[in-house]
């Protein structure tokens, strides 16, 4: 098909370049947030994300050790120690003792100190301070490093957002809350959808097309209007804020999708078999079990999946049919928007959190993206 | 009990008392009400199976009644009356309406919405357009489109923060942690720019978002469309000598017509109902208010019913156009 279109091979390159381009574009902001997400604190804040992936060099400022704790070897006055941590892994590559000279020495050096004395700075961050007489003040020498560090990832951001973090800011019980609201939410609304999209797809009866029109039309309607009327009706009865409200607003909310793509769907079905199973003498209810259902399999998948995507991403329908003022029953979206606010600058719970929540769909995403093609191309183009 | 308890148990109640609903109805149709034996066993038959259709019908027909026709005329009602203390309502005409049209909060979410349906239909149709027509004549297109569909996946809250991340704006000392403060100091820029909060070019930045979304829509739709076209046609432009872009535009667009038509009106339903990337990202400040998230502001933190139903009626207003050509559109096919 290429080369009945006749094209010049700049233009194919052209073509593999653009959606290069594009795909990267569309992937860039993930990707930024899953890196993130295996940062800590300190590698965030330093530099962005796309540097992580490469040794970084870091600009330091270190004091030594107060003068406090000199010792006195054979007559020389010594203040030793390490610049960094055991557990990080820096290479000194150039140092010095003055801010207008950061870059005087190199490791192994040794440097002469203003008030009088040496100093010396191995790569791994060993420091010695030397001098004949003892070392005056209270603060400690500064020394400013220039270090590099490998690139380093860490799993303690998922730690912390799932198991040991502060119980408000638990992904873990979250994520619990955020599949009990969506796994009955998609199973009920299939069942209920499936017998009425068999009756408008193959039972003859009058008012079936105000019906179709009626669910097409249904299909559009915003929920915002939902939310009032039905938190009033939710109080009145008695339900309250709580699952079952919000399985039933779910549940309310998927059903026109679900009607609509199964009817369209089952209408496309050979018409041979049902009649045949009809002058066998099936039922409709052994029609439905038995013929329409096993066949509309993808239909049913497709919508599965929408109705999972779209209840497990939800923010607006559980704020309001769900969460209550205890807390006890957020779901991970809510949680998300909470830590937007209060900590809104650590990154790295924040990506984390935010992976979590979308690692999920993104697994079902992936695994079963036939269908959810299928879905949206039988939702949209008739 | 055990909320995850309470979910299991639930689907079970749900998944048996669906089931035992259909079965029981069409055994008590069948057998009691109008039995297919006995002198009447003819008239019995043909009564049994007008009436079948509603037995199938009517739990998801009651549920959408429940949860979607009546809330749009209780939303009617409620926006013509205020909330007394005690559970009491007023009827104040257009009260509600009058108030609203007074905010300049409102009319600000007016004018974002207005920008917001200009721009992220068109935005996203476009992408999309590019992408299928770019993905469709390469080998490795099929993984190149499902790269770009992905974050479809992504719930509009986990986008708002990825979002943030790119927008980040650090103090000028430090080293830039959001890409797009970063490029703008690397091209040139004198200071880091706190995007979110820049009034009217915000709203570009929130669209943003959603445009990254919906491109992978657009893009599915209009390739599986794309692929529809006859191959005479396109065979027949080039022999009479047309370009690649005079067959993009002049061949393969106008065949595409009604599939683009029927994307853009998709994703302009999305942009109406915007509420997450507004409610995550800036809650409304800095101008950048919606008509869903001046809602929610309404319904729950003014606690105002009656102006709450009021915009979502605005809301609902600005959809009805849609849903009547969407109508009209399903009868003719039907006919």
């Amino acid at each position: 098909m290429d080369n009945i279109a006749g094209q010049k091979s700049t233009l194919t390159w052209a073509v593999h370049l653009s959606v290069l381009a594009l795909v990267a574009l569309w992937l860039f902001p993930t990707v930024g947030l899953f890196v993130s997400s295996f940062r800590t604190t300190d590698q965030i804040v330093t530099g962005g994300w796309w540097k992580s992936l490469f040794p970084s060099e870091q600009n330091l400022t270190i004091r030594a050790d107060s003068p406090e704790n000199q010792i006195e070897v054979g007559g020389l006055f010594v203040i030793e120690g390490e610049l960094f941590d055991a557990d990080q892994e820096f290479e000194v590559l150039v140092w010095g003792v003055s801010s207008r000279a950061i870059d005087a020495y190199v490791p192994g050096e040794t440097g002469e100190l203003s008030k009088g004395g040496t100093v010396t700075v191995s790569t791994e961050g060993h420091y010695r301070l030397e001098n004949t007489e003892p070392f005056k003040g209270s603060r400690g020498q500064r020394i400013f490093a220039t270090a590099v560090t490998p690139p380093e990832f860490t799993f303690n951001n998922y730690k912390t957002v799932l198991f040991t973090g502060a119980t408000s800011e638990s992904m873990g019980s979250a994520f619990l809350n955020t599949l009990t609201v969506t796994i009955p939410a998609t199973i009920i609304p299939i069942l209920v959808a499936a017998f009425a999209a068999y009756a408008l797809a193959w039972m003859d009866f009058p008012g079936r097309a105000l019906l179709i029109a009626i669910v097409v039309g249904l299909l559009v309607v915003p929920l915002q209007l939902a939310l009032i009327p039905l938190l009033k009706l939710h109080l009145a009865i008695g339900i309250g804020k709580g699952y079952l409200g919000v399985w039933m607003a779910h549940t309310g909310f998927g059903l026109p999708l679900a009607i609509y793509l199964l009817r369209n769907y089952m209408v496309g079905l050979p018409k041979d078999i049902i009649e045949n199973a009809r002058v066998d003498g099936a039922t409709d209810f052994q029609i439905f079990v038995k013929l329409i259902l096993p066949l509309s399999f993808p239909a049913l998948a497709s919508f599965a999946i929408f109705q999972f995507l779209w209840t497990w991403n939800d923010l607006l329908v559980a704020k309001v049919f769900l969460i209550d003022a205890t807390g006890q029953t957020t779901v991970m979206t809510n949680r998300i928007v909470e830590m937007l606010g209060t900590r809104g600058g650590n990154w790295e719970i924040l990506a984390t959190a935010a992976f979590v929540s979308i690692s999920v769909p993104l697994i079902v995403f992936f695994a079963l993206q036939k269908y959810l093609v299928r879905g949206l191309l039988a939702g949209s183009v008739k | 009990m055990h909320p995850a308890l309470l979910g299991v148990f639930t689907i079970a109640i749900g998944v048996v008392g669906c089931v035992s609903y259909f079965y029981l109805s069409n055994v008590f149709l069948d057998k009691v009400l109008f039995p297919a034996s006995g002198p009447k066993a003819g008239r019995n038959i043909n009564m049994a199976n007008q009436i079948r259709p509603w037995l199938f019908l009517f739990p998801a027909f009651f549920a959408l009644t429940l949860y979607l026709a009546y809330p749009v005329f209780e939303t009617l009602r409620l926006s013509l009356t205020d909330r007394l203390p005690g559970n009491r309502y007023e009827f104040v005409g257009l009260d509600n309406y009058r108030q609203m049209f007074a905010e300049t909060k409102f009319w600000e979410s007016m004018r974002n919405n207005m920008l917001w349906l200009l721009v992220v239909p068109a935005a996203s149709t476009g992408f999309g357009l590019l992408a299928a027509q770019l993905t469709d004549r390469i080998k490795w297109g099929n993984i190149a489109k499902s790269l770009i569909f992905m974050p479809m996946a992504i719930s509009l809250v986990g986008a708002a923060v990825i979002w943030k991340l790119v927008y980040d704006t650090r103090p000028i000392e430090q080293d830039q942690i959001g890409v797009l403060n970063a490029l703008y100091i690397f091209f040139g820029g004198d200071a880091p720019i706190t995007w979110l909060t820049l009034p009217f070019w915000n709203n570009f930045f929130l669209m943003a978002v959603l445009i990254w979304i919906q491109t992978g829509f657009a893009m599915v739709i209009l390739s599986a469309a794309l692929r529809g076209i006859p191959e005479e046609t396109i065979e027949a432009s080039i022999i009479d000598g047309a370009g690649p872009f005079q067959v993009f535009f002049k061949i393969k667009v106008p065949q595409i017509k009604n599939t683009i038509v029927v994307v853009w009106t998709t994703i302009t339903i999305a942009v109406l109902k915007v509420f997450d990337i507004v409610f995550a990202m800036t809650n409304g400040q800095w101008e950048t208010q919606v008509l869903a998230n001046y809602m929610f502001d309404k319904l729950f933190r003014a606690n105002d019913w009656g102006m709450g139903s009021a915009s979502a009626m605005i809301i609902m207003l600005l959809v009805t156009p849609i849903l009547v050509w969407n109508v009209r559109n399903a009868r003719n096919e039907m006919r």
